[in-house]
């Protein structure tokens, strides 16, 4: 068995095998399940490495599934933008697994442990699924396995979760329905599922009506998943009842890869020039872009809550990616897919900021925060970092992929965009610095002693590493922009 | 809470009825591959003859043939026959779910070994609907409280 030829589809088979391992050990000892989680998940993280380097050196590689020539059998397509977004997605769900174990613990019931990594494995299944195939029917499979096991895991939360999980069923099978029937839609049209082929067969058919709703069908399935404005509203109460450490990995990683489909679909399927010309998608999008950024950041200012703050955050970081992608220049799209690594870091290491005051003070509330940079300096530091991130500081990552979208933004002559980009830094800038404020300058007012109450180091190690992590992008946000995503900017930009 | 209560036709029928339903689960799992059929129409089967137990008799008489352990094991299990045929056509060589490579460790030519490989994952399919099925009628039935036992 060659592991270099195979890791297209290893890295799907090995969690998807594991996490049902994983309940077998869960029924004979359940303190072997989060080892077991790690050391699968970090083979693949270092399986996504591989593939990302195999691409850099070699070029887009190509698997069949059961030896099926393209257009009929699956075929595995992974590229430059591909490679990216699976490394991203491995390392999320590497580092948050670090983090869970003794969040977990505090905020669930032993017994539901072993079904916890079960399925944040089989979260991580199928977003690696929808990560590495080349065909549109088999991204709809994998989105189920990934939205299934994500209703789950939101569902163990607290006990509001429920009924915020049930919330998300019904929204998330609405958007998924759509986009099956745009996949079916095409299916209709073309006769083949495969993307490669579809890119082939569909320029001639752009006039059609049919094919115009496929992509409004897809348009509008996609956006529920990633929860783009005015399609949210599954989104704040899911993230803010989920497990704290459910949040920190499903916030990081879905709405990515939701904004990967969206990317696919909109580039790849079809072409940017039906995107951009035969359809006004820079105005339906980037308008719709700039309502989400807007009203997103004023409702998390309006928040007491801080994972509901950061959830209506979320709401507006999409926003930024849709509006990047909608101006159609590459400025705009590498800003984008900058933006989903930077998006990712900031959002689940602020998260895992939420879960380590939830741990220490039991309290989502933002007074929590108060003084904490005497009791939790570590965690108040990365909280720091990536809370600058957020607005948009030089030398921190949020600052280089803010640039390249108002850059983006300002090329296409679409200045309310960009002033909507501004407008909600100065919002971020505005939550933040309350918050950092409560922390750092607000010691004096609390009248108990505050003395070093760090989180476990299991749980510190990670939101460092995320927080030094942020800075490290920054600084090194050019290589990555000319190694990998200036070869995912598609034709005609 | 579906309660067992004393009627011999309902009993009677049921237990003439559950192993011809079973025989023919298996025979729409086996013939999958020739006829119309397969893991999943044969795993409903499969499903529905344990829920017709449920409603002729009540959820401890199935519980005692079938436990949640051993439901949430063959649940398991099946994805695994799957998923570990896949990788077994990838250990010798072939790429995933190409069963054709698998004539080299079964006694039968390339094209055979190909519907041997087919056969084998209808089984792995046919074992995982069941248990679900058996497993979503049994938290439905009970209000999600079967893993506490006895109804009331």
């Amino acid at each position: 068995m060659n592991i270099q030829a195979q890791a297209p589809v290893l890295i799907i088979i090995i969690p998807l095998l594991a996490s049902l391992i994983n309940i077998l050990i869960g029924t004979w000892r359940r303190d072997l399940c989060y080892p077991f989680a790690l050391i699968v998940l970090g083979s693949c993280l270092l399986l996504a490495f591989n593939i990302m380097d195999t691409v850099i050196n070699t070029g887009t590689i190509h698997y069949r599934i059961g030896g099926w020539a393209p257009p009929w059998g699956i075929e595995y397509v992974i590229d430059h933008l591909n490679a990216f977004i699976a490394v991203i997605v491995t390392s999320m769900s590497f580092i948050v697994s670090v983090y869970s174990r003794r969040s977990i613990e505090k905020e669930l019931r032993a017994s539901k442990i072993p079904y916890f990594y079960t399925l944040y494995i089989l979260l991580t299944t199928g977003l690696l699924g929808i990560t590495v195939t080349g065909d549109v029917f088999n991204i709809y499979v994998f989105l189920e396995i990934t939205s299934l096991a994500g209703y789950a895991l939101i569902a163990i939360g607290d006990e509001k979760a429920p009924m915020a999980s049930f919330n998300y069923v019904v929204m998330g099978t609405i958007g998924a329905c759509f986009y099956l029937l745009g996949v079916g839609y095409l299916y209709i049209m073309t006769g083949s599922l495969n993307i490669a082929d579809l890119q082939r067969l569909l320029p001639d058919l752009y006039g059609s009506t049919v094919i115009l709703v496929a992509f409004a069908f897809f348009l509008i399935g996609v956006s529920i998943k990633i929860a783009f404005f005015p399609l949210h509203t599954w989104l704040p109460d899911a993230y803010t009842h989920a497990p704290s450490a459910v949040s920190a990995v499903v916030a990081s990683t879905m709405t990515k890869v939701g904004a990967y489909v969206m990317i696919r679909i909109t580039f790849t399927v079809f072409e940017p020039r039906f995107s951009s010309e035969i359809i006004p998608m820079t105005s339906i999008l980037g308008w719709s872009s700039v309502l989400a950024i807007i009203s997103g950041s004023v409702l998390a200012l309006a928040q007491t809550d801080f994972k509901r703050t950061l959830s209506y955050i979320l709401i507006a970081e999409v926003g930024y990616i849709v509006i990047g992608l909608s101006v159609g220049n590459r400025a705009g799209f590498t800003g984008s897919v900058l933006h989903i690594l930077n998006d990712a870091f900031m959002v689940a290491c602020l998260f895992m900021v939420a879960g380590a005051v939830v741990y220490k003070k039991g309290s989502r509330n933002i007074d929590a925060f108060t003084g904490l940079n005497k009791r939790m300096p570590f965690t108040m530091a990365a909280f720091g970092i990536a809370a600058i991130s957020m607005i948009g500081v030089p030398p921190t990552a949020g600052f280089f992929s803010k640039w390249y979208l108002v850059l983006g933004t300002i090329e296409a002559g679409q200045w309310v965009f960009a002033s909507a980009l501004l407008f909600s830094s100065l919002i971020n800038a505005v939550i933040f610095v309350r918050i950092l404020e409560k922390v750092y300058f607000n010691g004096e007012n609390v009248s108990i002693p505050q003395s070093r109450d760090e989180v476990p180091l299991s749980m510190l190690f990670p939101v460092i590493f995320m927080g030094a992590g942020i800075l490290v992008l920054g600084l090194y946000s050019g290589d990555i922009i000319s190694s990998v995503i200036q070869h995912t900017v598609p034709k005609g930009f | 809470m579906i309660k067992d209560f004393d009627n011999i036709i309902i009993k009677t029928v049921c237990r003439i009825l559950t192993p011809f339903l079973q025989i023919f689960a298996f025979y729409v799992i086996a013939h999958g591959h020739y006829s119309p059929g397969g893991g999943f129409q044969g795993g409903c089967i499969l499903g529905a003859s344990f829920i017709l137990l449920v409603i002729a008799h009540d959820i401890n008489t199935v519980k005692k043939r079938m436990s949640e352990k051993l439901n949430t094991f063959l649940c398991s299990i099946g994805v695994m026959i799957y998923a570990g045929i896949g990788l077994l056509c990838l250990m010798l060589g072939a790429n995933y779910l190409d069963y054709g490579i698998l004539h080299t460790i079964l006694p039968v030519d390339a094209v055979k070994a190909r519907a041997m490989g087919t056969l084998g994952i209808e089984i792995g399919v046919g074992l995982t609907v069941m248990s679900v099925m058996v497993s979503i009628f049994l938290n439905i039935a009970s209000g999600g409280k079967h893993e506490e036992g006895a109804p009331e």
